[in-house]
């Protein structure tokens, strides 16, 4: 009989390790193609058709940036959190949090110039996340309380919340669905380039992609993040005060998917609803773990998911793919991913026995 | 409608047990994939495609008793490629349990648009009934609570002692604990920890995907998107807060279920004096609270979380 063996290996060169990633969206593609096929698509029509929808105009272009960029904001939130190990599968629900403090200091502060107004919102949006992700970060670094299942839990609660709130207090009377009121003009992000919703938030993002590999790569702060993620006992050991770290972990993580929420609701719907993500926190998991959970990774991890988000409806009107498409391979590519990842770590052996 | 009259409780405690029954299904699933030493975070999204191929196979073929058979094979295909990721090849189970729930998520939404499409209204089947065992059902307050149930109800209550009494009274349970307390300690006394790891997976796997199919094809008579709404996250809490126990289980399943009808009769009855989303966050907010006060003493199985690699230290 023939098995499959699997042995220890040195870790594979970087040029080699960006193989991974691409390896496991080429596996992504073609099991997906099973589906394409069963929906009666001609397969290379629609996968052109998808790629068409996202870059193939200047308006189609721009539009995958207002896609990518929320998808980097939760990327890199859930890309930090798990350098420390931290399981934040809560991006969702911060993002809410953001956007709910966006629109409350956009329906607040109607007198407040734009310079200063936009400024508080970010912070504010910011804190939001960041003290949503707060709450199980303290539970974990405290208490041992498994933080998986508190920031999935946290996720629902934060959709309720909104979802009272925009059917009561903040209630815009006149719409069909419930929604608040659009947040003033002041607190809107400026479209910085014209005839798109290319907003302020966008590059934004990309800074803060910045930011992040600096503070993982040149900072102690993110020194004492990777530490607690590799061990947190010899990182305590080593002086590294891990309850203090997670918990500084899980603010910025929450900030950054705050952030996202801040974009989303400033930048493009101007008023809060339920429907303001969909699934951009969740999405956040594959894009950070196919970034290999390296900030510029997740930049064009991020790309990748907002070009076959924003393919997919024209996909869809051309071929008749249901969208859901794109559902099934974030869940495809994450399995790869983890999959390629191991090759990393192990040679694979064909072993006759 | 009565509040506090003694209909309204009958009425509440049966449906107490009816909310209960998904979340019993799931959390023994989830509670024996665990006990083997595997945390299946697919939980999730193997409900919502047993709650999908559920509804599916028995739109297709009329059948309710098929349509289950489909979901609990889906289920144990899910399973299977749980075992797969984080057995055979011992990756992260946290990420390959998502990857799995976003899957599974994803291939209910797209396998139901392409066989139903996207009508303005969902096409029902006829679902289970609830059945009266004669004579017993006459009894009064307890005859309509537990003698006037869906068949599943009683199967989801009869799996509380099963599953104990697997764990704990026969030679197979036994190999399932101490694969998941020390995997080392089982090879050398000659149990596959693969095997053993496997066949708790895809067991686990049908059984959390009945608890989906009981969405679809009885509590409801159609699938809705949203309609396992994070109860596969509250199993795996309830399992953490019963301590890995079936009867501690089995308080905490009663207790949400009660909770969830409860909301359900002061919606009814046009209770408003807070929002309803109160009621509806109210069951993940305890369930974070009774997280909370077990985590001193959440006794995990030894190897959770821990890959099993043969022949290595």
């Amino acid at each position: 009989m023939i098995t499959l063996r699997l042995e220890r290996r040195h870790p594979l060169p970087l040029w080699q390790q960006a193989i991974l990633p691409l390896l496991s969206v080429l596996a992504a593609l073609g099991l997906c193609a099973l589906l394409v096929l069963w929906a009666g698509a001609d397969l290379l029509r629609a996968y052109a058709a998808l790629f068409a929808g996202a870059l193939g105009s200047r308006f189609a272009i721009l539009e995958t940036f207002v896609k990518t960029a929320p998808l980097t904001l939760t990327g890199l939130a859930v890309a930090l959190a798990f350098r420390a190990k931290f399981w934040n599968i809560g991006a969702e629900g911060q993002l809410y949090a953001g956007a709910t403090a966006a629109t409350w200091f956009g329906l607040t502060f109607t007198e407040t110039p734009a310079w200063l107004l936009l400024p508080m919102l970010l912070v504010g949006s910011f804190l939001a996340g960041g003290l949503w992700a707060l709450v199980p970060g303290l539970l974990k670094a405290r208490l041992k309380v498994d933080d998986v299942v508190t920031t999935l839990l946290m996720n629902y609660i934060m959709l309720y919340l909104v979802s009272a709130l925009v059917d009561g207090p903040w209630r815009e009377p006149v719409s069909q669905w419930p929604q608040s009121p659009d947040i003033v003009e002041a607190a809107q992000l400026p479209i910085l380039l014209e005839r798109s919703r290319f907003h302020l938030g966008i590059p934004l993002a990309f800074v803060s992609a910045g930011l992040v590999w600096l503070l993982l790569a040149r900072t102690p702060l993110g020194y004492a993040i990777k530490a607690v993620g590799v061990n947190p006992r010899a990182a305590e050991f080593g002086g590294i005060r891990t309850t203090r770290v997670v918990a500084v972990t899980a603010l910025l993580s929450g900030g950054l998917a705050g952030l996202a929420g801040a974009g989303e609701l400033a930048g493009i719907q101007f008023h809060l609803m339920e429907a303001i993500s969909p699934g951009y926190g969740y999405s956040g998991i594959v894009v950070a773990m196919l970034g290999g959970l390296h900030p510029l990774g997740v930049v064009l991890a991020a790309f990748f998911f907002g070009v076959v988000n924003n393919g997919a409806q024209h996909m869809s009107r051309v071929t008749g793919v249901p969208t859901y498409l794109v559902e099934v391979m974030q869940g495809v590519t994450l399995l790869a991913m983890l999959a390629a990842l191991l090759l990393n770590e192990y040679r694979l052996r064909w072993a006759r026995r | 409608m009565e509040l506090l009259s003694v209909a309204f409780f009958v009425g509440l405690l049966a449906a107490t047990l009816r909310m209960a029954t998904p979340l019993l299904f799931a959390t023994m699933g989830e509670l024996l994939t665990e006990r083997a030493g595997v945390l299946n975070l697919g939980i999730e999204g193997t409900m919502l495609l047993g709650a999908m191929a559920g509804y599916l196979v028995t739109y297709k073929t009329g059948s309710l008793w098929l349509g289950l058979l489909g979901a609990l094979l889906t289920g144990a295909l899910l399973g299977l490629l749980m075992a797969f990721m984080a057995v055979t090849l011992g990756v992260s189970q946290h990420v390959s349990g998502l990857g799995i729930t976003l899957l599974a998520t994803g291939l209910s939404l797209y396998i139901y648009r392409m066989v139903i499409g996207a009508p303005s209204v969902p096409p029902s089947i006829r679902p289970f009934q609830i059945l009266a065992i004669p004579a017993l059902a006459q009894l009064p307050v307890i005859g309509p609570i537990l003698f006037q149930q869906y068949l599943l109800v009683w199967v989801a209550l009869a799996l509380v002692p099963s599953t104990s009494l697997l764990l704990f009274r026969t030679s197979l349970g036994l190999k399932i604990r101490t694969v998941g307390e020390n995997p080392k300690a089982a090879e050398v006394a000659g149990v596959s920890v693969y095997g053993i790891r496997y066949l708790c997976l895809m067991v686990g796997g049908a059984l959390m995907a009945l608890g989906g199919a009981f969405l679809s094809t009885a509590h409801f008579n159609m699938f809705l998107f949203g309609m396992v709404a994070g109860r596969g996250w509250i199993s795996i809490a309830l399992v953490v807060f019963g301590n890995w126990r079936p009867g501690k289980c089995l308080a905490g399943a009663l207790f949400f279920g009660g909770l969830d009808a409860l909301q359900l009769r002061l919606q009814a009855v046009g209770f408003q004096a807070v929002p309803y989303q109160f009621f509806l966050v109210l069951p993940y907010i305890l369930t974070i609270v009774a997280l909370v006060s077990v985590s001193r003493r959440a006794a995990y199985p030894g190897s959770l979380l821990l890959p099993y690699k043969r022949g290595e230290a």
